[in-house]
């Protein structure tokens, strides 16, 4: 199973802060958007947004990224703490 | 090795801070502190602001960046509150504290950790106005600063 979690302006614009998926033949953050386009097609252009990060375990990672089953992901917009 | 990081709804005491900064056995000639502020510089139309949170990932990356400024500067303590939640105009948001030797490393410490928070500690800010509700953009200024450290 990989959790799936979304954060700020992103959370909001897909309406839901987290989801899971069972891991299957999921190997990388690519395929994990595959899979989730499948389910909600209206997603893609937001997560395929250039500006849209990702966190494998809590630490910033590429799009390019492996994932195992298990895995925290994050997607979230640039950050703007502080 | 003194280093604080805390995340927290709640407000913090910048005076409570200072006097713990400086309970510290390591000498030191210099205590510089930093506070960020809720601030409304385009209409007055600001009435608060939400800031949302990946907390387990804002606490570790609070802490690498800490840690990071902390074996950069020869600093003796280094503490970072950030709050989160919905906070107010003129609400504190921030706090970095550094107590160095020298008041260089202090101020350098103190510039590093906020140019990196607010650049990779995962917090967003969504500024509540009289009229509207909108998420605040990076700003590339913000990522300028940071690429001088590098």
């Amino acid at each position: 199973m990989i959790n799936i979690l979304f954060f700020g302006k992103l959370r909001e614009s897909l309406g839901v802060s987290s989801v899971t998926m069972e891991s299957g033949s999921i190997t990388s953050v690519q395929e994990l958007k595959l899979a989730l386009y499948t389910e909600h097609s209206q997603w893609q252009a937001l997560l395929d947004d250039p500006n849209t990060q990702v966190a494998i375990n809590q630490t910033l990672k590429s799009m390019e990224s492996h994932i195992n089953d298990g895995d925290e992901v994050a997607f979230f917009p640039p950050v703007t703490g502080g | 090795m003194g280093i604080h990081v805390v995340i927290q709804a709640a407000d913090f005491d910048v005076s409570h801070e200072y006097q713990t900064l400086g309970n510290s056995d390591e000498p030191y000639g210099a205590i510089v502190t930093f506070v960020g502020l809720v601030r409304d510089f385009s209409d007055q139309s600001l009435q608060a602001i939400e800031l949302e949170c990946y907390e387990s990932m804002a606490q570790k990356s609070l802490e690498s960046i800490a840690e990071t400024a902390y074996d950069r500067f020869d600093v003796s303590q280094l503490s970072v509150i950030h709050r989160t939640g919905r906070l107010l105009v003129s609400d504190q948001i921030v706090f970095v504290g550094v107590t160095a030797k020298h008041r260089r490393s202090a101020f350098d410490c103190a510039n590093f950790v906020m140019d990196f928070l607010k650049t990779e500690a995962p917090f967003w800010k969504k500024e509540i106005t009289t009229t509207d509700e909108h998420w605040v953009e990076m700003k590339e200024s913000d990522s300028a600063r940071r690429r001088i450290w590098e």
